[in-house]
């Protein structure tokens, strides 16, 4: 090898990843994009976007609950305790439901998601690429994609908002459980000050983050089941359990960066 | 000269390292059903996924009517694709949805039938291949042979142009695989259509294809017709095709055609060096289509399993039996002239009854027919005139009806 190769190299190495990196990221946008705009393709599958709708959203709605209660429980107390030595234990209301209507409410939500139906999502999907039940699809010129992408897509476009306002909800209920029922704050101002404290922006920012996520959670995990057959290893239960894993924790990565990114430019 | 439905010229594929096709050429025509054969592992299932486009050649072209395919645009090859069909080698059935939600798939997504239309079809498809009863049960449910004929009957359902079979009897007893191949025979008569097949299944396939293709490392060693495979020299190929070949047909129990005619050339030698006589009778059963049709292909082939056993019961232990085809079986009768094969036939027409071949009526008006022929066999007469002059009017004496 000539010396100089010995500087190339590494750099032409990092070239390369960026470039699969790059290519990799406007593959998922592809694959998103043509799921999205399937789901209007005439007929429209309605039937089949009910049901994703029960799978992702209704049948996640007994753990968003119990999170969220929880969620809100520990803010109270926490809150309680760090204002009670301002002096300012009445602001509880609204440090609690601007936390959880801001930040908490969607990113908890799209993370018990991600763990109830974004990991069923990758498996299933992956599950049919391993048993040819997506080639079958294709011979059947039936599109694959928005046979199985777009109804996924347009349910979790519809269910993360529900389940974040959801969550938000029941979170306040539970910081009032602990801030009024436990700790003693008159629940007329945990309230007034819940209402004072919220803006529309506040709302509409939650919003946004959620769909955001939505749209994370469901193409990452859809995309990650429906190439598990391009991965490395990709082949029978092994490439399925690589898929799901690759699905929940870049989801889960994800939304956590796109958090941020978004509440930077929200705020 | 015909343009190939389908053409594959010079198409190469490896994955990796390993070559799979290596500029194979392939021709297959319209309206003729073509089995690929060739050793297990070879690349037959690859050979078929060029067709439909699940994979695409390293090198070389597949043409359809002429037109390659990497050179049409995408609404011509959705064009394409909704006349093909594809039954997996693995059935690929989904396993989230019943049978019949299976089945009805292909319909309810590219067809403009309303629901009762479409259940219909798929009951009459699901009781053409025995499968009644099984609607509402999941795939992993299912036995391996159930699953096959699901996956046979959502194929079918389209009414295709083109069909590809992969493999569709590995897996299932006599009965339902004689089933299966009678259905393929007779849908291909009745429709027209283009089935392509891959199978093991030597001689049964020859039956029912008017081309054989024989794929070997990595390319098409031979193609033509069952009888141009089974004459060809060529020692590889002979010992492939009779290494497949079974001692007995597994539905009758009667050796299968090839052994038959060896067995029709011994006697014509001893005809030929002692003057022995010997007798060919062949019965054609009439009605196998309107049974099928009426009732199911099961049940046509479980009357042809019965009538085959009944027949032999019948026969001297030295006459040899063999199946001729899908619904044609002869008798070789050694030392018998042609007095004596008009008595055995009519024997038989008098002897097999109703109860012989079945305990039930598939339904109202059942009966099964059968015409018997006889012919003395003369010296240098191969079996092809034989049998039509046992098939002629002077011959077919016996036409039997049983029921």
């Amino acid at each position: 090898m000539p010396s100089h190769q010995w500087v190339i190299s590494p750099v032409a190495g990092l070239g390369r990843k960026a470039i699969l990196m790059v290519q990799g990221l406007g593959r998922v946008t592809l694959f998103f994009i043509k799921g999205f705009v399937l789901i209007f393709a005439i007929p429209v599958q309605v039937s089949k976007i009910v049901h994703q709708v029960y799978f992702i959203g209704m049948k996640s709605v007994f753990v968003i609950c119990l999170t969220a209660a929880f969620t809100g429980m520990v803010l109270g107390l926490q809150g309680y305790y760090t204002l009670v030595k301002f002096g300012s234990e009445g602001l509880l209301g609204a440090a609690v439901a601007l936390s959880l209507i801001r930040e908490l409410g969607p990113v908890m939500t799209a993370i018990m998601i991600i763990g109830r139906a974004g990991s069923a999502l990758a498996a299933e999907i992956g599950i049919m690429r391993i048993s040819e039940e997506i080639d079958a699809l294709e011979t059947m010129d039936i599109d694959s994609i928005r046979f199985l992408v777009s109804p996924r897509i347009a349910a979790a476009l519809i269910s993360f908002p529900l389940l974040t306002a959801l969550f938000d909800v029941i979170g306040i209920f539970g910081g009032y459980l602990t801030g009024s029922c436990l700790l003693g704050i008159n629940p007329g101002i945990y309230f007034s000050r819940v209402e004072s404290s919220i803006a529309m922006g506040d709302i509409m920012g939650g919003g946004i983050k959620s769909i955001a996520f939505a749209v994370v959670v469901v193409t990452i995990c859809c995309f990650q089941g429906y190439f598990t057959h391009t991965r490395k290893h990709g082949f029978g239960a092994k490439g399925v359990s690589l898929s799901t894993t690759s699905a929940v924790v870049l989801s889960c990565v994800l939304i956590l960066v796109v958090d941020y990114v978004l509440t930077s430019f929200l705020l | 000269m015909t343009v190939p439905l389908i053409e594959f010229q010079k198409v190469s594929k490896q994955f990796g390292e390993q070559v799979i096709l290596k500029e194979a050429d392939l021709c297959i025509y319209q309206g003729e059903v073509t089995t690929i054969i060739g050793k297990s592992g070879v690349g037959k299932s690859v050979l078929l996924k060029h067709i439909i486009g699940l994979m695409v050649p390293d090198a070389g072209e597949v043409l359809f009517n002429g037109q390659p395919l990497s050179s049409m645009n995408r609404e011509q090859r959705r064009e394409l694709k909704r006349k093909f069909s594809y039954m997996f080698q693995g059935t690929a059935l989904f396993d989230s949805m019943t049978v019949l939600e299976n089945i009805a798939l292909p319909l309810r997504e590219r067809s403009s039938l309303r629901d009762g239309d479409i259940l219909q079809r798929v009951s009459k498809m699901m009781e053409n291949l025995d499968l009644e009863g099984i609607e509402d049960k999941y795939p992993s449910q299912l036995s391996g042979g159930m699953k096959k004929r699901v996956a046979l009957a959502r194929a079918l359902i389209t009414e295709p142009e083109t069909v590809l079979f992969d493999e569709p009897t590995t897996g299932l007893d006599p009965i339902r695989k004689n089933a299966v191949h009678s259905m393929i025979s007779d849908y291909q008569k009745r429709f027209g259509f283009t089935g392509i097949v891959v199978s093991h299944e030597i001689p049964d396939v020859f039956y029912i294809s008017q081309r054989i293709a024989m794929l070997d490392q990595g390319q098409i060693i031979f193609q033509g017709s069952p009888e141009e495979i089974q004459a060809v020299s060529d020692s590889s190929i002979q010992e492939f095709v009779q290494g497949l070949e079974a001692g007995h047909d597994m539905l009758t129990g009667m050796i299968p055609q090839t052994q038959g005619e060896r067995r029709f050339y011994e006697e014509m030698a001893r005809l030929q060096r002692y003057q022995t006589a010997f007798s060919v009778l062949l019965f054609s059963l009439e009605n196998l289509d309107e049974i099928n049709e009426a009732a199911n292909h099961a049940t046509g082939q479980r009357l042809l399993q019965d009538f085959s056993r009944a027949l032999q019961e019948r026969l001297r232990t030295s006459d040899v039996c063999c199946r001729y085809g899908l619904n044609k079986i002869i008798a070789l009768l050694p030392n018998t002239n042609e007095h004596r094969a008009r008595l055995t036939c009519e024997k038989l027409a008098r002897e097999v009854h109703l109860a012989d071949v079945t305990e039930v009526r598939p339904y109202p008006g059942f009966h099964f027919q059968v015409s018997a022929g006889f012919a003395e066999a003369q010296r240098n007469n191969p079996l092809e005139d034989i049998l039509i002059r046992a098939e002629s009017k002077r011959n077919a004496v016996c036409e039997f009806r049983i029921g």
